[in-house]
């Protein structure tokens, strides 16, 4: 799960991070106003959307007036903002963030992340900050210092004071970036993190470091033991479909092809995907709908595929283990009742009881396709997804 | 001989009382598999299908001689019930439990390292649809009837995919020694190659069929493992081609979030280690076949 900004920054705060002084606002006045109680007069004002990128997209802006702050600010609310990380329908931007900009002589790059080779958490630093890691890794790969962290143990002081001095960061400096690295490491563990990117983290003209920006992802498998993290959620940042999913126990991804998928499983799920491509269409959507389906999951699973309008035409792929082809054929055939759906609808069952589900769907008198074997399914797909396009283009002429 | 589970083998399940784990004791008893304890704390003395409940997992283990544990124990105390494991004597430990938080995972891999290597549990999973030795014993949630017993070892992430490639085996004849899932999370007890090495050192597994995913180093780590040590041929499937960067496609695992992660560049890793990539999921079985085929005529 994804945070915004300003509260990445509060909770590395609480942990001993140093960040700037800064403010929310839910409107441009109140950001002038915000700019007003922080003092100064230079400010930076950013678009708090999850993505990164902001600053070439323009949701980060230096301001040295209420004028510019107002000017700014109205551009900002209300706009999708479009990142190289957003995808092009872009992140709405609901709430802006106002700091006293900071001087600074040097800029760092800080993450932790969670490292699948080690299977531990990994600190990796360079001393060039400003650019993504993936740049700096593409230009400045010897920049790069990595230090895996021993579970039992933790992050030990020497640990971080060999990253502190590998960064070049200087002798005074030397005690805060440790307790920077500490407080982030300390952050992550603690709250059940999967990322804590700091980027960048600067040296003052003051000589102070400070996290000019931060990110900080959770692992939504530990937010049962950290209700506060899990309050932050913010669904104006989410696809929509992929919220009223998730609310529905439904793992959905939304895509840009046409074959909606209705699978059981996530590897099976991503293989049906995958076939759907090879037989010439692009798939609409992942949707896993785990195992022991109730027709009344199946049904949620229709609804939410077909609400997708690029959808056109559903292919229904089971492999029954745990699931009965017989109950899902039931779901299927109870959600086409309830709700026909106008598109052509393929339905592939193997596994358990599939002679019985396969009785359910002839019995049912509805048009549903069927095949045996996923390359099957997945052609029949989509050429009913063509056949149906080329009836609509005739009866489209026709009128 | 199979690998980690055979006829011989002595099952506890964790978290017996559970209405799934219950409903997979019977189809394992069914099975054949030799189910001798359940676990629930608090529950010692009742009993499930017949099958004694103990307290903790010393307590079955000093009871029943058991070897080998299954976990169904709900994701915030699942990695207390492997450590659990781990420390009372089980060898062989498959956990199912889909969710547990990534920094618990790691501290289950790190306190499994504090016994030697002749005296550590294998773990596979977590997140996983188990472990079968067909004809032999069923330590999982797999269908039993998809597999015919024979010499083909498989390993993989996902288990309806595994499911796919056993009844494609199946429907052509060809059987499977056994079959491991290693899970679809980012931390897990057993890797490929992990597995892979077992399999290699089975007498009874002629070729190994692997099925990945998107996501993680494990599959580059494996290939690098198949071509300098194995002599067994493998057969490999990827899924996830058509998935975007930076997603996680359900698996809490199976997210591209770094070089060599996604499926196409997996692919061309296992190509250039020799491994034979059955190019879309409804060819894993013809590709196995083939492969065979060739075995035998050469």
């Amino acid at each position: 799960m994804d945070i915004h900004e300003y509260q990445a920054k509060d909770i590395l705060k609480s942990f001993g991070v140093g960040v700037p002084e800064g403010a929310l606002a839910y409107s441009p006045e109140q950001a002038a106003y915000r700019a007003r109680e922080l003092g100064g007069d230079r400010w930076v004002v950013k678009a708090q959307v999850h993505a990164g990128g902001r600053g070439k997209a323009g949701g980060v802006r230096l301001c040295a007036s209420d004028h510019e702050i107002l000017e700014a600010t109205s551009d900002m609310f209300g706009m999708k903002l479009v990142t190289h990380q957003t995808g092009p329908e872009g992140k709405g931007v609901y709430r802006v963030y106002v700091e006293a900009a900071t001087p600074f002589s040097r800029e760092i790059y800080l993450g932790l992340v969670l490292d699948r080779t080690s299977q531990r958490v990994m600190i990796v630093a360079s001393g060039e900050g400003g650019m993504e890691i993936e740049e700096i890794s593409a230009q400045k790969p010897g920049s790069i210092v990595r230090s895996t962290v021993e579970p039992a143990v933790g992050l030990r002081d020497f640990q971080a004071r060999e990253i502190a001095f590998a960064l070049g960061i200087p002798a005074t400096l030397i005690p805060q970036m440790v307790r920077t690295l500490q407080g982030c490491y300390r952050a992550f563990t603690e709250l059940d993190a999967t990322m804590v990117e700091i980027n960048p983290l600067v040296i003052t003209a003051d000589n102070r470091l400070l996290a000019l920006d931060a990110k900080m992802t959770f692992d939504g498998n530990a937010l049962f033991r950290h209700p506060h993290i899990a309050e932050l959620r913010d669904k104006s940042q989410e696809d929509p479909r992929e919220s009223r999913a998730a609310d529905r126990g439904l793992s959905y991804i939304g895509l840009t092809g046409n074959i909606g998928c209705i699978v059981n499983g996530a590897g099976l799920a991503m293989a049906t995907m995958d076939t759907i491509k090879l037989a010439g269409g692009e798939p609409a959507n992942f949707l896993d709908i785990g195992g022991g389906a109730t027709p009344e999951r199946v049904a949620k699973a229709f609804r939410l595929v077909t609400s997708d309008r690029n959808v056109q035409a559903v292919l229904v792929n089971i492999f029954a283990g745990i699931n009965r082809c017989d109950w899902v054929a039931e779901g299927v055939v109870q959600a086409l009742r309830a709700e026909p759906v106008e598109v052509p609808v393929v339905v592939r069952l193997a596994g358990t009881n599939v002679q019985e589900g396969l009785k359910i769907l002839a019995r049912s008198g509805l048009p549903i396709i069927r095949a045996t074997t996923l390359m099957e399914a997945a052609e029949r797909a989509v050429m009913a997804w063509k056949n149906d396009r080329a009836q609509i283009a005739r009866t489209g002429a026709a009128q | 001989m199979t690998i980690f589970i055979d006829r011989s083998t002595r099952v506890i399940v964790q978290g017996i009382s559970g209405r799934i784990a219950q409903f997979h004791t019977r189809e394992m008893l069914d099975y054949g598999t030799q189910v001798v304890g359940g676990v629930v704390p608090g529950r010692g003395g009742e009993t499930v299908h017949g099958v004694p409940v103990y307290n903790t997992v010393k307590e079955a283990v000093a009871a029943t001689g058991a070897n080998a544990s299954i976990v169904f124990v709900p994701p915030p105390f699942a990695a207390d019930s492997i450590m659990e494991a781990a420390d009372g004597g089980i060898r062989y430990c498959v956990c199912i439990t889909d969710g547990i938080p990534a920094q618990d995972m790691i501290r289950v891999k790190r306190y499994m390292m504090r016994y030697p290597r002749d005296r550590r549990m294998v773990l596979t999973g977590p997140n996983c649809a188990g472990t079968i030795s067909p004809g032999k014993a069923l330590l999982g949630i797999m269908p039993g009837h998809i597999y015919l017993p024979g010499n083909v070892g498989i390993v993989g992430r996902s288990g309806t995919l595994g499911y796919e490639a056993a009844q494609q085996l199946k429907d052509l004849g060809i059987g499977v020694s056994t079959s491991v899932g290693i899970g679809g999370d980012p931390i897990n007890g057993s890797s490929f190659r992990d597995i892979l090495e077992a399999l290699e050192a089975d007498p009874e597994t002629e070729l190994v069929c692997m099925i990945g995913e998107i996501g993680g180093p494990q599959e580059a780590e494996a290939a690098a493992y198949i071509q300098n040590h194995m002599r067994k041929p493998v057969v490999a499937y990827i899924a996830g081609l058509t998935a975007p960067k930076g997603r996680t496609m359900g698996h809490a695992g199976a997210i591209i979030s770094a070089f060599g992660e996604s499926a196409s560049e997996k692919v061309e890793i296992l190509s250039a280690a020799g491994v034979t990539v059955a190019e879309n999921p409804s060819v894993i079985g013809d590709t196995v076949a083939r492969v065979l085929r060739r075995m035998a005529a050469a």
